[in-house]
């Protein structure tokens, strides 16, 4: 066992891929106490069962508590929510109570989720996470590619930077190199605005990361939704990490294969979380003044997608 | 005096070439010039099954060989945009009293046929729809209008043109004779850039979402921007549309949605999305691309739906090389 955990309770609010990789980290730590809250039973039973077991890029079993009964969780010093943008408020109205005298962290996808957080909440975390995994069954997660996470205080309703740190060193401690910024938003912002310019591209035209880049045309579209972003970005008066633009071609040569998540979704008619991406960008554009007409037309094109996912 | 109408080559029998081909074989000797011999022979033995809006089998000649067409007064080109230059060159010295008559989405059909001979031509836009049942058999489904005027350049005369439209009046579609065109073409080109272009990338059929504006993420947004774009586009080119594209749009899905509860039509480039085949882009979006940026206008929108279909269009390329 690892230790930096100083006796913290910490519960992962959706324990999906993402969430999962946190809560079998977290349990490394000796004295960090994990509890998962999900809403899929076999993975829930299968983690009480056996613990949560990471294979690939990780190979590690963690002891977690897991529930889907939100009212089960005992009061927590810290939140980490994982679910796919599009479930933040329902896992979030359902497990407040536990956080009543804790932190929470937002690790999700896009913008926009922290901001329903903190209608439940009263310190919270922003929060941006590189590493990726897929559920092989339940109980298992296949870690597909490690990476840092950044964390910061949420700034309309912030976490103390202390607490921010505590969690960054408890997660680190784990095994997953965590950071704790005074301001975080660069961090997600840079990922959002790489997000949101290839990952609709590869759902409306199926080309794979490397081959949208190859395309002049498609590559050219790219780089329009990444200045949009930027516009955006540099309105609320945020300073980037790096250029997305850059980020979008180193991608095509370490990530030439892949494929979307977002076109997986539409295959598997499921709903996407373009709403936190473009969806994120159009909303604080409009509230900023900055327009956004690509982000906007990506976004409808996407919506139709999801629709045509649905056709019977 | 307008040419006489007595025998007339349908060029390529897809859903629109079969429509014309059967109908217009009631009226007149019709021929079928079609890319696959054993498509001519079926034809030739069979004849060609219209069903839907008519019931009848027409008795056309057909061929794979453009040296065994008769001399004919009329040539219809109705293979998909892609394939025009091909077919020009299976036409190049023949039939050279022939009046030509192209009827292709989009923009720019005329001038690929006078690329490949002197022909007074025909332009046309039809909103009429079928669907290929099989290489004998079309589906008469949306029996709407086809409009035809002159190509302006080519000595077509007035006269046939109206003849044209007669005939194919006669033979019971539905044809309009106009002295200018371009003002219809337009407003077709500009609705199909919206319609096809929406459809390709989404693979919605035209449903009541390319309509709806409610949020702001609807999809009726987009069809609305590339209607707006395609709109600027023609007034800087100096043309004054027939129709407006977006109520057009309108029209379109209330009559999907009342007169055939169960129809949705499936538009031509989604059909080519679905099979993985080149779709027509280029002479449709691209073409308002092209016009657009020729004439300085910004046409943000039509440019991404252009350069994503390329890019739709790539990833099957991809697929066949994997």
């Amino acid at each position: 066992m690892a230790s930096g955990g100083q006796g913290m309770r910490v519960c992962i609010v959706g324990c999906g891929a993402v969430g999962s990789l946190f809560a079998a980290h977290l349990a490394q730590v000796d004295d960090v106490e994990v509890w998962a809250y999900d809403v899929v039973q076999p993975h829930v039973d299968a983690i009480n069962q056996s613990g949560l077991k990471l294979v690939g890029e990780a190979d590690i079993t963690g002891a977690v508590r897991a529930t889907s009964e939100a009212r089960e969780l005992p009061p927590c010093d810290f939140g980490i929510v994982a679910t796919k943008s599009m479930y933040t408020r329902a896992a979030i109205e359902a497990s407040s109570h536990a956080f009543a005298h804790g932190a929470v962290a937002s690790v999700q996808n896009g913008v926009g989720n922290e901001e329903v957080i903190a209608e439940h909440v009263d310190r919270v975390i922003r929060g941006t996470t590189f590493p990726a995994g897929h559920l092989t069954e339940p109980g298992v997660v296949h870690m597909d590619a490690r990476g840092d996470t950044w964390l910061g205080p949420f700034e309309p309703r912030p976490a103390s930077m202390d607490a921010v740190t505590e969690l960054a060193k408890a997660i680190t401690a784990g095994g997953m190199n965590t950071k704790a910024l005074a301001d975080a938003r660069g961090a997600q912002w840079t990922k959002l605005i790489f997000n949101a310019a290839t990952n609709p591209l590869g759902a409306l035209t199926r080309l794979t990361h490397g081959r949208l880049c190859e395309q002049p045309d498609t590559r050219r579209l790219i780089s329009q939704l990444v200045a949009e972003g930027k516009a955006v970005a540099e309105s609320l008066g945020i300073t980037l990490d790096s250029d997305p633009d850059e980020l979008v071609d180193h991608a095509a040569k370490v990530a030439y294969e892949h494929r979307a998540s977002m076109l997986q979704d539409v295959l598997a008619e499921r709903a996407t979380e373009i709403d936190a991406l473009n969806g994120g960008i159009v909303r604080f554009g409009a509230e900023q003044g900055v327009p956004t007409p690509m982000n906007e037309a990506i976004a409808a094109l996407i919506k139709g997608l999801e629709r045509c996912g649905r056709r019977p | 005096m307008p040419a006489e109408l007595r025998r007339v080559c349908v060029v390529g029998a897809g859903a629109i070439g079969g429509l014309l081909a059967a109908h217009l074989s009631r009226v007149c000797e019709a021929w079928v010039l079609t890319r696959r011999p054993q498509h001519a022979e079926q034809l030739n033995q069979e004849g060609l099954r219209v069903s839907g809006k008519h019931e009848f089998v027409g008795r056309v000649h057909a061929t794979a060989d453009p040296s065994e067409l008769p001399d004919f007064d009329l040539g219809i080109i109705a293979v998909k945009a892609n394939d025009l230059d091909n077919v020009g060159l299976r036409l190049t010295g023949l039939a050279p009293q022939a009046t030509m008559m192209t009827i292709q989405n989009g923009l720019g059909a005329e001038a690929v046929i006078a690329r490949h001979g002197d022909w007074p031509l025909i332009s046309s836009v039809t909103f009429m729809s079928g669907t290929r049942r099989s290489d004998v058999h079309v589906e008469y489904e949306l029996d709407t209008a086809t409009w035809l005027g002159p190509w302006a350049g080519t000595g077509t005369d007035q006269a046939t043109v109206d003849a044209v439209a007669a005939l194919i009046s006669e033979s019971e579609l539905n044809a309009e004779a106009m002295s200018d065109l371009v003002p219809a073409q337009w407003s077709k080109l500009i609705f199909n850039s919206a319609i096809n272009s929406v459809s390709a990338l989404t693979e919605l059929p035209h449903v009541a979402a390319f309509i709806d504006e409610d949020e702001a993420s609807s999809l009726g947004h987009v069809v609305r921007s590339l209607v707006h774009e395609g709109k600027a586009v023609a007034a800087a080119a100096g043309i004054e549309l027939y129709e407006d594209p977006w109520e057009m749009n309108m029209l379109a899905v209330r009559r999907g949605e009342t007169a055939h509860s169960d129809y949705a039509h499936l538009p031509s480039m989604l059909e080519d999305v679905l099979a993985h085949r080149p779709t027509e882009v280029d002479f449709i979006a691209g073409a308002l691309h092209r016009e657009a940026d020729r004439l300085g206008v910004p046409v943000p929108v039509t440019a991404a739906a252009h350069r994503l279909i390329k890019g739709k269009e790539a990833s099957w390329r991809a697929e066949v090389k994997a």
